[in-house]
């Protein structure tokens, strides 16, 4: 390990020594809010190297791989570290109060080194260009989570916790199984290599062993990794765990947790399988689950009474139309990756777009402990700052302009289409209209009903300025990324050429 | 390229909504705010209306920014002008606009919310009549369904959530479908952009041009039908009717006046403008070919929207399905171009878009009406009703103006769009226009049946009709005839100067038909 070495790794180092500090400073006896200050300090610190890294304010590194290749710290991976690390910001800072007054004020410690840790797997997962590592840092990732989603050790708590863990060893097994047909093909886990040896392969002229060795471990890994970005079939854990999870959490995992998965999959398939025969096959993969995913996600949430559960639901949605991204793959010859670049975006977007809408929830929800979305009547008569920054995210969820939502729907639309896939784009269409069914459905009750409980007066006591502000920059963010897209699609497109 | 006119005229409402946002707190200074700024959108949709120069004709009053989104892969740019076809919408859109805030006087429940949403309202729909880029054409219309949304359901009566529901629903699945049409147009390697219309000034080639000799991504005669089915909604046309009456009934008075006044009127303006602009002449396609059916659409709903009118005993949903009727006729004349003969056709399409005016004008009126009657009786339900004649005779005048205006009348402007559109379909298609006539008797039916049970006879029995109600009848107030005479003088003046509006409206005509 050298000194570029400690330079590339300086944000997670940082982050993971934070994490160690603040869960020792949580054993003595400092005032909880302290804590929650140090923690968002130190999340913009990390998010201040980061930026280093990208714009080389204090110094450039000589070389952007170390760790003997396995770890490259190019734009793609800063651009999903700032994505994670913004999202992780604004749940500690928007959560604020459900921090010092709920009952996480006695282990909020390891509550945050937890999150830390499992941000540092995430980072690590969306530098690694290795398979051992890949998989690593997704048990990096991944395990704190287990921890997070029981640790006020209610009933759905635990079953959350559990279900999580469960679930998620078996799409690891999954995953490395994938992996060992990959190693055991190409005879390397480094993914530069591996392209390079299936380039050699010649494939389908007349070695179908080989060909559906790779067509295998293509499927086992998407598997695996479909468990992370809550794709259909392997989406069945998202609403339990949303609902039993701590609401924090639960939009934690929303963005921060499928962003690092999208990015791991964009990276392993635009690096490693890039030949030609191989990316039709797999882009169809992509396109026929991201197809079945929004549908099943939108038909899914229609009925739910739980706004937890719905916002599950809605995040299945999500990552179908997010996956389309993936799936747009250029016809012909022409090599430029233009699909992910919108898969980006909408990450991009989703990302204020969501986290607006749960820290609101999050919020509201340790007030009135009611999670059913008519617990939210007449919430416009509360509380209408909250409201409107609901609503605007709503709207933003529904795809109506001038919000981001539309504009990364019309992009990635439009890249489906390009690429030879408009029945997708068709369905995609059909489908937000049915996600409007549902989404409105809230705002209705927000807007128009009138005030049923007396509960929600208690939202009144604590109305929470960070919050506030939290959700207001998003919101704005959510307006403004929509009508001007243009600053969030340069950087996407800095960030892809890693290719 | 900048004017500027056009772009202030598109955001003035949204900025004065901002500023009721934030520093209103008094009901009457928000009216009054709301009434100023829509008055002075009127008068400035009146002076492009007069400014734009017949002689020069095209585009006019062009603003421009080339990059508003540069991206590589959706090259998008704000441009907004006007041309023949839009400047008579973009008065309507000024007088109804104005007229909707005038009519919105005595609206007592939320009403900063209220104004803030009229406004937001008015100017998507000045939006999407002066957008040439297709994107920003679709971000208008689709963002008009905010503010609809909430105005029919807070401010409505009946089923409003329902209703507003079915509307946004209905109108969302059209947009979705339109948005994988723009996207394919656009995505076609030889098109490219986005611009909706050739403008030589500014060496900008339109999509018309370039989709010609075009190889599209899907058949074109599918993105024909991805758009007809869009614009067939929002029409609308049978059979995709169904959410209009419901909305129209259950929205409050200025929220229907502009709901039929002009948001159909982007479907009549869309078909104009993107299905005959775009596919005259396109590989393999032709409205040519699609033309016989948009006439037999238009002949059915004409039809089944007057049978049903005549079974409706509610005064506002009487109207509602009135409109379904009427805006068959815009696509009876859009279907006039289905035929060699040009001149034909741009009479056809003149008469269209000549309809499309005075509809919005003669139903903005009749809406009002109804609205002024119902505050006065409290029951829209017509077999209820007798009598009035005497109690409010000034109202009576006017709704008797928008009924007959409504039935073609010689001299009103009713009878001149609908005889346009006749004489040119019928050498075109002879037996849909005789078909379609039958709608003009149908509405003679409705309209003197519905005045005649309004304001004749004797008023009902106690019981039905309270005496108590009936005695505190008044006329209306010297304000309320502001709104009434805005929207009755262009009844009259272009009933009997009817060159005023066509000479105009031939200029665009001819400019989308090349």
């Amino acid at each position: 390990m050298n000194l570029n070495d400690l330079k590339l790794l300086s944000p997670e180092i940082f982050l993971s020594v934070s994490s160690l500090f603040l869960l020792v400073l949580s054993l003595s006896k400092v005032d909880v809010k302290r804590i929650v200050n140090l923690s968002i300090i130190s999340l913009i610190i990390t998010i201040l190297l980061v930026c280093n890294l990208w714009f080389g304010w204090l110094f450039e590194p000589s070389s952007k791989n170390s760790l003997l290749g396995s770890f490259s710290s190019d734009n793609f991976s800063l651009f999903f570290k700032l994505l994670i690390l913004l999202s992780s910001l604004i749940t500690v800072f928007g959560s604020f109060q459900y921090f010092v007054s709920e009952k996480t004020r006695n282990y909020f410690g390891e509550f945050i080194s937890l999150i830390f840790l499992s941000i540092v797997g995430m980072m690590l997962l969306v530098s690694s260009t290795e398979l051992i590592t890949i998989y690593v840092s997704l048990e990096l990732s991944a395990l704190p989570i287990i921890v997070l989603l029981s640790i006020h050790r209610t009933k759905l708590g635990i079953e959350s916790g559990i279900k999580f863990f469960i679930l998620s060893a078996f799409s690891s097994a999954i995953l490395l199984y994938g992996f060992i047909y990959l190693y055991g093909l190409t005879g390397s886990t480094n993914l530069l290599l591996i392209q390079e040896s299936i380039s050699k392969m010649s494939l389908n002229e007349g070695s179908t062993f080989i060909t559906y060795g790779i067509i295998i471990s293509i499927v086992l890994i998407i598997a695996g990794f479909s468990f992370k970005m809550a794709i259909v079939p392997w989406q069945m854990w998202i609403p339990d765990v949303y609902q039993g999870a701590p609401t924090p959490v639960a939009a934690f995992l929303s963005v921060a947790s499928k962003s690092s998965a999208f990015a791991v999959i964009i990276r392993m398939f635009y690096t490693s399988f890039t030949n030609e025969d191989l990316m039709l096959d797999w882009s169809l993969i992509f396109a026929v689950l991201a197809a079945i995913t929004m549908t099943l996600g939108n038909l899914f949430a229609l009925n739910q009474k739980n706004i937890k559960r719905l916002l599950g639901y809605s995040t299945i949605a999500q990552a179908g139309y997010i996956l389309i991204g993936l799936a747009a793959i250029p016809g012909g010859n022409s090599m430029n990756f233009s699909g992910i670049q919108g898969s980006m975006y909408y990450l991009g977007g989703y990302l204020f777009t969501n986290m607006s809408i749960f820290i609101v929830i999050t919020i509201i929800i340790s007030r009135t402990k009611d999670e059913t979305i008519e617990g939210l009547s007449g919430f416009i008569k509360v509380s209408p700052v909250y409201s409107i920054i609901l609503v605007v995210g709503l709207l933003s969820l529904i795809g109506m302009p001038p919000t981001v939502g539309f504009m990364s729907k019309v992009i990635i639309f439009g890249f489906a289409i390009n690429s030879g896939y408009p029945w997708l784009a068709l369905v995609g269409v059909i489908n937000s209209v049915l996600a409007a069914f549902y989404y409105l459905r809230i705002i209705r009750f927000i807007v128009f009903e009138e005030p049923s409980t007396t509960k929600l007066t208690q939202v009144h006591l604590l109305r929470d300025n960070r919050t506030i502000l939290a959700g207001s920059i998003c919101s704005i963010l959510v307006l403004l990324l929509g009508i001007i897209p243009f600053i969030l699609l340069e950087m996407s497109k800095k960030a892809i050429n890693f290719i | 390229m900048f004017d500027g006119i056009l772009s202030v005229t598109i955001f003035l409402p949204v900025i004065s909504a901002a500023i009721i946002l934030f520093f209103f707190k008094n009901n009457n200074s928000i009216r009054y705010f709301a009434n100023f700024t829509t008055g002075i959108v009127f008068l400035l949709s009146l002076m492009m209306f007069l400014n734009y120069d017949t002689e020069i004709s095209g585009f006019q009053m062009i603003d421009y920014f080339e990059t508003w989104i540069p991206f590589e892969y959706l090259r998008s740019s704000y441009i907004v002008g006007i041309d023949g076809l839009s400047a008579p919408l973009v008065l309507l859109t000024g007088i109804l606009g104005f007229v909707s805030t005038l009519a919105s006087l005595r609206v007592e429940k939320r009403v900063k919310e209220y104004h803030i949403w009229l406004l937001v309202l008015i100017s998507s729909v000045f939006g999407v009549f002066v957008s040439l880029d297709l994107l920003l054409f679709f971000i208008f219309f689709e963002f008009e369904l905010i503010p609809m949304y909430m105005l029919i359901s807070i401010w409505g009566s009946g089923r409003p959530k329902y209703s507003a529901m079915k509307f946004v629903l209905f109108t969302l699945f059209g947009g979705a479908l339109m948005l994988v049409g723009i996207l394919s147009i656009y995505m076609s390697t030889d098109v490219g952009t986005l611009i909706m219309v050739s403008i030589p000034e500014l060496n900008l080639v339109g999509i018309p041009e370039l989709i010609q000799y075009s190889d599209l991504l899907l058949p074109a005669s599918f993105i024909f039908i991805l758009f007809f089915i869009a614009f067939a909604i929002k029409l609308p046309s049978w059979p995709v009717h169904s959410w209009l009456p419901d909305a129209h009934t259950d929205a409050p008075t200025a929220v229907s006046v502009m709901l039929a006044g002009v948001l159909l009127k982007m479907a009549g303006y869309g078909l104009i403008r993107i299905n005959i602009g775009f596919f005259q002449n396109t590989k393999g396609f032709s409205i040519y070919d699609a033309s016989v059916f948009i006439s037999i659409l238009a002949a059915i709903s004409v039809v089944y929207g007057g049978i049903i009118t005549v079974r409706q005993t509610d005064m506002k949903r009487l109207i509602a399905f009135s409109s379904i009727s009427h805006m068959g006729f815009v696509m009876l004349g859009v279907s006039a171009i289905g035929t060699s003969n040009s001149n034909t056709s741009i009479a056809g399409i003149n008469g269209a878009a000549l309809q499309m005016f005075t509809h919005g004008t003669i139903t903005g009126l009749a809406f009002l009406m109804v609205g002024f009657t119902y505050e006065r009786t409290h029951t829209r339900h017509i077999p209820h009703l007798g009598g009035l004649w005497h109690k409010i005779p000034i109202i009576a005048v006017f709704f008797f103006i928008s009924g007959f205006a409504s039935l073609g009348l010689p001299m009103l402007s009713g009878f001149v769009s609908e005889i346009m559109i006749f004489l040119s379909t019928f050498t075109i298609w002879p037996i849909a226009t005789i078909i379609s006539a039958f709608g003009v008797v149908l509405a003679a039916g409705y309209i003197l049946w519905m005045i005649q049970r309004i304001f004749f006879g004797v008023k009902p029995p106690d019981e039905i009709f309270s005496d108590e109600i009936y005695d505190q009848i008044e006329d209306v107030k010297k304000i309320d005839l502001l709104p009434i005479l805005l929207l009755t003088i262009p009844v009259f003046l272009v009933g009997i100067w009817p060159s005023l509006l066509t000479e105009i409206i031939n200029l665009g005509v001819e400019g989308v038909l090349r």
